[in-house]
């Protein structure tokens, strides 16, 4: 593991907060189409009108516009969010090319394969190692899809949004909305209004993906917002793996993005859903990042259908993301592993729903905050038990860990059970990394920088062992990355 | 390789170490023994860097090179180690995994390639032997619900792996039943050479039937106040410590 030279003293350790700067913080030279500042209804019409949508997505957008107008942004979570002015944000940014998107890899910008590159991500390696069929998000169009030939044998739909809007409207217009209405929150309004691009996937009846769905997600243009639209069906007995990863570059200015991800789970299927997200958290100081508002939402329609959720945050400024299951199908299983890690000043109220509506159903939770600067961390996380749902079961672990004095934990589990069969629990811990340990470590010849690394990555292993084996060593290096220089 | 001249450390504030002196040589084995609260295991944490610890005033010198000018990690890899009175567990940590970044940060000190996984997992092979610690104990979290024995056995079997060349043993006969101090020791001698040199902590003589001192030392209210050879161990296990502490207190 690569780690940055930073001798210490010792004497302080877990005390000073020194920040490191962001691994990925640049800026890539594309020529990219941005619309004038501002959000009214005739930027909804432009942003459909550019992308040729029909009629009826069109007024799906004026709709949630209208409605989002009635709104406020949400206070309740345990943030400190800086007022956002929504008429000085832009609602479309394009890569120049999308009219004559490429073919092959000889077609992609140089600028941006090189940006893939910088990020270690890049097609060719994607495509040659790992048999990931990647659909890279750069700002707002999908500029290159992947695998889809081979997909598209097994019936298996894995394209951009807008393309699915194109090719398959009735599947996209059946199913959008359906799991987050644009009536649900601010943000989600917001989406639903001007959102720009994102993936859209389909597994027919009885398929099994067979391999690796992935998105990688950059927001790449300066004062732009980023409303990505993720839909992901999973028809009977059908199962997938997607994973979402991001990293952001370098800006000053606050960057807005508010994304939606719609899940739905029929009869026996299966999907797990991973993301590792490492947008621009901000300098040291708390200046810049990325605020990252996103609803994701999955829908257990189908008896014994079952959800998974992994999430391993690192990055943004201000996080805001509660990943939930609707287990409405019978014998349906949700589940949520969560790493948030938090440091400088860097806020994160993230958690989980699970609302079980039919019987049987089940539920994990586990949780892990890590805390560390001037940073705050909260878990905020609902299971509800409606009266029908007779015997539920749910299992909630939720433990902080605090590498500074400096730095919040917070924990918020609402439980609303209205069953009496079901059988609820919910453990908390919270801890102090130890200093004990560290030294322990360092006197088998580990600095310091990597024993916080070992120690943090043992305290996640739980969650970590549940993220595909192409993600679990960037994400690794990543909570060590992150956590380089909050101690020293 | 060991010159430690009038070391004083203390810990908040309070002096534990009041002018240590004390010379090792390579294939020595020394024992440092003394009464509870005297600052036995001050100074072996001083010696292995515990931060907890300021170093007031004294040297140490350690093959030629200033000890405690060194971070806690560069003296590991110059070949201190600190065999801990309790060892610290690290849940989701493997020992394996431990044991390989703890292996591989010695050798990038020394410019030399880490370890191939099958070279590695040979060693911990050879190594586990040694100390016989079972397979399932070395997959295991490091130190994770290991019993008194089974810590202090992994201590071992990490100074097999790290081949030290001077081993401080903090107090490892505690908590150990007869079986477990047998292994423990064994594991100790199998590792002597004449290039390597041992301090031992203990409260007993029992230990040091099985690993034979050259030296015994009396450590009281941060002073050595007396040295002898192994016979004086036995005086100590005969007479306790009280007539030390009446001859110092006299003086």
């Amino acid at each position: 593991m690569e780690k940055e030279e930073n001798k210490t003293d010792g004497n302080d350790i877990l005390k000073d907060v020194t920040g490191n700067d962001y691994k990925y913080g640049f800026v890539s030279d594309i020529d990219t189409h941005v619309i004038a500042k501002g959000l009214n209804e005739e930027v909804v019409r432009y942003i459909s009108n550019i992308k040729g949508e029909p009629e009826w997505l069109l007024q799906f957008r004026l709709d949630a516009y209208r409605h989002w107008l009635t709104l406020k942004m949400p206070t309740w979570a345990h943030l400190d969010i800086p007022n956002i002015d929504y008429q000085a944000i832009s609602y479309y940014a394009a890569p120049k090319n999308k009219d004559d998107s490429p073919k092959s890899m000889e077609e992609v910008d140089p600028e941006l394969r090189k940006t893939f590159d910088k990020l270690g991500i890049s097609l060719e390696e994607q495509m040659r190692i790992s048999g990931i069929a990647v659909d890279a998000v750069m700002d707002s169009v999908s500029v290159k899809t992947t695998y889809r030939d081979k997909l598209a044998e097994l019936g298996v739909i894995f394209c951009s949004f807008s393309e699915a809007v194109k090719d398959y409207p009735d599947l996209v217009r059946k199913y959008l909305g359906k799991v987050v209405s644009y009536r649900d929150n601010f943000f989600a309004a917001l989406n639903s209004a001007v959102f720009s691009d994102g993936s859209f996937v389909y597994i027919p009846k009885g398929v099994r993906c067979p391999m690796e769905l992935s998105t990688y997600f950059r927001i790449n243009a300066a004062n732009t917002g980023q409303f990505e639209r993720t839909l992901i069906v999973a028809d009977d007995d059908a199962y997938v793996s997607y994973l979402e990863g991001c990293t952001a570059p370098m800006r000053d200015e606050n960057q807005l993005h508010a994304a939606i991800v719609e899940i739905i789970v029929e009869d026996r299927a299966e999907v797990k859903y991973s993301t590792v997200q490492n947008w621009y958290p901000g300098d040291k100081n708390g200046k810049g990042g990325i605020y990252n508002f996103v609803t994701k939402r999955g829908l257990c329609r189908g008896d014994f259908s079952k959800l998974s959720w992994t999430q391993v945050e690192t990055g943004s400024a201000i996080t805001w993301k509660y990943p939930s299951c609707v287990l409405s199908g019978d014998n349906s299983v949700g589940e949520f592993y969560s790493v948030a890690v938090t440091n400088n000043y860097q806020q994160a109220d993230t958690g989980t729903k699970m609302i079980h509506i039919g019987k049987n159903t089940k539920s994990t939770i586990v949780s892990k905050g890590i805390s560390a600067g001037h940073s705050q961390n909260s878990y905020r996380g609902m299971v509800k038990v409606v009266p029908k749902a007779a015997n539920c079961r749910n299992y909630t672990q939720c433990d902080s860990l605090l590498l500074s004095s400096t730095s919040g934990a917070h924990t918020f589990p609402y439980i609303d059970v209205q069953n009496d069969t079901a059988i609820v629990e919910h453990e908390a811990t919270t801890s102090k990394i130890n200093e004990e340990q560290i030294f322990y470590c360092n006197q088998r010849g580990i600095p310091t920088e990597d024993a916080i690394g070992l120690i943090v990555n043992g305290y996640a292993k739980e969650v970590m062992n549940k993220l595909p084996m192409e993600f679990a060593v960037e994400a690794q290096k990543l909570l060590q990355v992150t956590l380089e220089g909050s101690v020293g | 390789m060991l010159d430690i001249k009038n070391l004083h450390a203390n810990i908040d504030g309070k002096e534990i170490l009041k002018g240590i002196n004390l010379v090792v040589r390579p294939g020595e084995v020394h024992a440092i023994m003394g009464p509870n609260g005297s600052g036995k295991s001050t100074l072996s944490s001083v010696l292995a860097g515990n931060p907890a610890f300021t170093v007031t005033a004294g040297t140490v010198d350690f093959y030629g090179k200033d000890l405690l000018a060194l971070s806690p990690e560069d003296r590991s890899h110059e070949g201190v180690f600190l065999s801990f009175q309790y060892p610290v567990e690290i849940p989701g940590v493997s020992m394996v995994n431990f044991m390989r970044a703890a292996i591989n940060e010695k050798r990038k000190y020394f410019n030399e390639d880490p370890l191939s996984a099958t070279e590695f997992l040979k060693l911990m092979r050879e190594k586990r032997a040694i100390v016989e610690l079972d397979n399932k104990l070395a997959s295991r979290s490091v130190n994770e619900g290991f019993s008194g024995g089974e810590k202090k056995r992994n201590e071992i079997f990490q100074m097999a792996v790290l081949e030290p060349r001077l081993s401080i043993l903090d107090e490892t006969d505690s908590g150990l039943d007869i079986d477990a101090l047998r292994i423990v020791a064994g594991g100790v001698n199998k590792l002597k050479t004449e290039n390597n040199a041992t301090i031992v902590i203990t409260h007993y003589q029992r230990l040091l039937d099985y690993i034979k001192p050259d030296f015994v030392h009396v450590l009281y209210k941060g002073k050595i106040v007396k040295t002898g050879g192994p016979e004086l161990a036995l005086e100590l296990e005969e007479k306790g410590y009280d007539w030390i502490k009446q001859e110092e207190d006299a003086r």
